[in-house]
């Protein structure tokens, strides 16, 4: 059975790119074939920095034949039902056509068209053409003198060669024949760029690996990888240490070069002493470069001054000059982090704070040293709150933002918060401060750690309420997909810092009090704070299997500015709903909420008074009325406990006499005062439910 | 002088000079610096302006470039706020503009065979300039020393043909090949002994100066006021090369005027940020004044001669009316 090759050869491919682009060439190509009733054995693709390669084993050499029958009218029928047939099935003439008997209809004509298969190599003469230019690259661009014209083919990067060849292993395959904005499809490709940049002429794919090797190419992604791994992971060995392994790192490189040779270098001791994650920053985003862990000294553990490359070249003095080239260049970016490191400890955090006077944070909201001054003043009454001691608090604050004048994180803004840290402990600040300064920003995104320090959760709250509000009180709100200032962020940071730390604070009197500190803000907007963080927590619990309608039905009722209550409240309506009691009550109060909203309407009135006993014509209305009497008595005593399970119960003991209520009493009596007295008791049941939730904002069947 | 000065792996002028010599060989143009602060080379209208539009187009010059914010008072072996780049455009891009990148660099004395070139993904992207690009760092042993791109857009416009650009980090690779770890040591003339001229010798007093005029004096009032009165200017100048409504040529006549007030606007925002007087909040608002500025003169510079524009027409040459 014969195969396909097929290589697309380029200027170099971005790492992140190539795995997903080779998927999609296999995925692409083979859906083509099979939705044209091609089938095959087996496909692979392969993507190195230059090219993007497809191997498909095992498809036929053409296309089944496809016969068709199409049945025509009977013989004799109408001269215009004849013609009609003969044009349909593209017949010149009866002749043409096959006429069969059938014991029932008798004589009909039936038109025969037999189609043979196509050839494979002409319909992927058409596929693959049609496939490169749709590729979906995430990012592609024109070149050269094609982009003049408009609709000139895109690639990641421009595209130089195409090899394709189609045929069995027995025979000579052939040059699938397609050409793609003037580039020919062949059977040549090219070697290593530097190693073996001769072309190659290839056939087939039991050549192809083969041939690559010898030009220094390693086709197989990850086969470079285990390459540079087990490679690095020696080298280090030998040396004693320990590779420092990463996973994206390790990915990327393997996509930076195509024949790879791992190297060693080493740094001077004495850049040690800056922080671990600088170095690793600084060697792994500007070098992609690994770093080593050297053996444990005193249980802690330390990074060695070394570090391993991946070259794509085996140079003629064995790497040396690559070696010391590399080492000059992370000696320098160290040097920087060295001097930002020593120069950062001479001025202590605190000394730093007024500068932040010269950063604004936002014009209408002023520099960061002000909001440095709201940050302190929020954290402090937030500490008892939290648990947190209001000195350290507040201390934590006025540190928090001061290393975004240091020359580190000048540097590597992406170190903010960590930078701070470490100053703050050699500053010998109390480690709780310490710990907030690099804590205040978490959690970042939904997967970011959540602090539960009480120091860091105080300082990390006052952080988030101080930009909700501040940016509520300028009107810079967020609007549709647009949220420039990331409040979407800091209310969700919020509310997953309260409920982690199961904590108790209503938020309409933080609001308030970050409001405070915007002079003239007023708290107009308050309630549309809490809206938000309303709107965001019932995203965040939809995203834990809660239920939408439940979280409504909680946030209905007034004054719910208590998250961690909130949350409770709607896991035990969701316990009570899974009952066989919560669903029946539910399914009163439905009910009665119907009734009611129909009547009242009818009538132009709301039946909010209490029921008259003195009216009660049935013992189902007195026993009802009784029962709501305890039932919301007992459920509001419950709620105000916060005893959310109990308050449930005590509802579920409304539902036999709802059930009896409906069953045998008319609301829409003819005498009008009884009429009146029954809606009043529905009512009077809707009230009772609303101790504890809204429920006509609860959906479906209860489920 | 002996020819032995100035090669390139003897002299910073003689790197400069290598790659003239290179790129006038193969049909550039060769432009000296633009006579204004720029913070890249990209800002010189020969390739702003001229990426623009359908005419082929060569060209090679050094353009020193300001970076305010970078000055480390000339203490940093590495950093400098006023330092040169080799830029190269060509319009179209060559198809085999990365060999003749790497012949470059051979021309300047990088031994192929002993050091690792590569080309890691690097999408370029001026917010200021409305361009974008795609393409790669051109990293020598873990150094960048290059940046290439293939343009795809520039100052809002779409690039029909591409243009190829070249950056290569002149202070960068002069110290690669003359085996220098600090910039200041860089050999400027090739001279020996006595008659050495060090890139300390010409630039460090400048780098200390300007590190204090940048970070400590550059007066801000003054500033804000040439950024305001920039923006206008570009506007104003603009507004003056409309040919009027009864004007047999509806080309452009004063895009390039225009287009001094938008680099001007440019250097001044970067001067403010290094003050860091401009928060990251304003910092986008900045930006963007600038990057309008730019859009408005590619706009204009696309109905002039050199952009395309048949005469009599304020047409570009795709046919799309005149905004």
């Amino acid at each position: 059975m014969p195969d396909l090759l097929l290589e697309l050869f380029s200027e170099e491919i971005p790492a992140r790119m190539q795995r997903r682009a080779a998927e999609d060439l296999r995925k692409l190509v083979t859906d083509a074939l099979v939705e044209r009733g091609f089938l095959y054995d087996g496909a692979r693709a392969f993507a190195t920095p230059r090219r993007l390669a497809l191997h498909v084993a095992g498809l036929p050499p053409r296309g089944r034949d496809v016969r068709e029958e199409r049945k025509g009218p009977r013989v004799g029928a109408p001269e215009g039902a004849l013609q009609g047939f003969l044009k349909s099935a593209g017949l010149a003439s009866l002749d043409e056509a096959r006429i069969v008997s059938d014991p029932k209809k008798g004589e009909f004509y039936v038109a025969v068209a037999e189609r043979p298969g196509r050839d494979t190599i002409d319909v992927l003469a058409e596929i693959l053409p049609a496939v490169i230019r749709s590729f979906p690259w995430p990012k592609s661009m024109r070149w050269g003198a094609a982009s003049r014209e408009p609709g000139s083919l895109r690639w990641v990067r421009p595209l130089h060669a195409i090899l394709a060849s189609f045929g069995p292993e027995t025979e000579t395959p052939e040059v699938v024949p397609f050409e793609v904005d003037g580039i020919r499809a062949g059977l040549t490709t090219y070697g290593h760029r530097f190693m073996a940049p001769q072309a190659i002429e290839v056939r087939r794919f039991a050549d192809y690996l083969p041939a690559l090797e010898r030009a220094r190419v390693v086709l197989d992604a990850d086969r470079r990888r285990d390459i540079i791994l087990h490679d690095a992971r020696d080298l280090a060995f030998a040396r004693g240490l320990e590779l420092v392994e990463d996973e994206g790192l390790l990915e990327e490189v393997a996509g930076l070069v195509e024949w790879p040779v791992t190297l060693m270098g080493g740094f001077e001791e004495r850049f040690l002493d800056i922080p671990p994650e600088v170095i690793r920053a600084t060697i792994r985003a500007n070098q992609k470069c690994f770093v080593l862990r050297a053996p444990d000294r005193d249980g802690r553990e330390r990074l060695a001054n070394a570090f391993i490359l991946v070259s794509n070249l085996v140079a003629s003095d064995g790497g040396a000059a690559i070696v010391a080239g590399n080492e000059r260049v992370v000696r320098a970016r160290l040097s920087d982090a060295a001097f930002f490191w020593e120069t950062d400890k001479r001025t202590r955090l605190e000394d730093r704070v007024e500068r932040l006077g010269a950063i604004v944070f936002h014009e209408k909201l002023g520099t960061q040293f002000a909001r440095v001054a709201r940050l302190a003043a929020l954290a402090r009454g937030l500490a008892p709150l939290v648990g947190a001691d209001p000195d350290l608090a507040e201390r934590a604050a006025r540190l928090a933002k001061a290393d975004l004048v240091t020359e580190m994180v000048g540097e590597f803004p992406e170190l903010q918060g960590l930078m701070g840290r470490y100053y703050a402990e050699q500053q010998g600040e109390d480690p709780a401060v310490s710990a907030a300064v690099e804590e205040h920003y978490k959690p970042l995104g939904p997967g970011d750690r959540v602090p539960t320090g009480p120091v860091s959760v105080a300082v990390a709250l006052a952080d988030k309420l101080d930009t909700l509000v501040g940016f509520w009180a300028i009107g810079e709100t967020p609007t549709g997909s647009k949220d420039p200032y990331a409040l979407r962020r800091a209310a969700l940071g919020v509310i997953r810092l309260i409920l982690s730390s199961a904590l108790r604070l209503p938020l309409l009197p933080q609001i308030a009090a970050a409001a405070g500190a915007h002079p003239a803000s007023g708290t107009a907007f308050s309630g549309d704070v809490l809206g938000f963080f309303a709107d965001r927590l019932k995203v965040f619990l939809r995203d834990q299997g809660a239920r939408h309608d439940l979280i409504d039905a909680v946030f209905a009722l007034p004054g719910q500015d208590d998250l961690l209550m909130v949350v409770r409240r709607v896991e035990a309506l969701g316990r009570f709903l899974d009952t066989e009691d919560g669903r029946n009550l539910l399914a009163g109060s439905r009910r009665a909420a119907n009734i009611l909203r129909i009547e009242e309407k009818k009538d132009g009135r709301a039946y909010a008074a209490a029921p008259d006993a003195g009216l009660f014509a049935l013992p189902e209305e007195e026993a009802l009325a009784g029962a709501l009497a305890s039932a919301r008595d007992e459920a509001a005593r419950a709620v105000a406990r916060e005893d959310f399970e109990g308050a449930m119960r005590a509802l579920s003991a409304l539902r036999a006499p709802v059930d009896a209520f409906f069953d045998r009493v008319t609301v829409n009596a003819d005498d009008p005062a009884l009429r009146a007295n029954r809606l009043a008791l529905l009512n009077a049941l809707r009230a009772a439910t609303r101790e504890v939730a809204d429920f006509s904002r609860i959906g479906g069947e209860g489920r | 002088m002996p020819d032995a000065d100035l090669q390139p792996t003897r002299s910073f002028q003689g790197l400069i000079l290598t790659l003239q010599r290179f790129w006038a060989a193969r049909g550039c143009v060769i432009l000296q610096p633009y006579d204004m602060e720029v913070g890249a080379g990209t800002f010189h209208p020969a390739t702003t302006l001229r990426a623009l539009g359908p005419k082929p187009w060569k060209a090679a010059y050094v353009q020193p470039s300001r970076r305010p914010k970078d000055g480390r008072y000339g203490e940093n072996p590495n950093r400098l706020q006023h330092y040169y780049q080799f830029q190269v455009i060509l319009k179209p891009n060559p198809p085999d503009l990365q060999e003749l990148y790497l012949a470059s660099l051979r021309a300047i004395g990088v031994d192929l065979a002993l050091h690792d070139i590569r080309f890691v993904e690097d999408d370029w992207e001026s917010p200021t300039l409305g361009a974008w690009g795609l393409g790669w760092e051109c990293w020598c042993d873990g150094m960048e020393v290059s940046q290439f791109t293939y343009f795809q857009q520039v100052a809002g416009v779409e690039c029909a043909p591409v243009a190829g650009e070249l950056t290569y980090g002149l202070e960068r690779l002069a110290m690669y090949v003359q085996g220098v770890e600090n910039v200041y040591d860089l050999n400027f003339n090739g001279g020996e002994g006595a008659d050495a001229v060090t890139y300390g010798d010409v630039f460090l007093q400048a780098e200390q100066e300007y590190s204090r005029h940048n970070f400590e004096a550059a007066d801000t009032a003054m500033l804000f006021r040439q950024f305001r009165d920039a923006e206008a200017a570009c506007r104003a100048y603009l507004a003056a090369g409309e040919p009027g409504p009864d004007a047999a040529d509806a080309r452009h006549r004063m895009a390039q005027p225009a287009y001094d007030q938008c680099i001007k606007a440019s250097h001044v925002f970067n001067l403010l940020d290094a003050r860091g007087v401009i928060s990251v909040t304003e910092r986008q608002s900045y930006i963007l004044r600038v990057r309008d500025l730019a859009k408005a003169c590619g706009a204009a510079w696309m109905r002039t001669e050199a952009g395309g524009a048949a005469p009599g027409s304020g047409q570009d040459p795709a046919g799309a009316p005149a905004p």
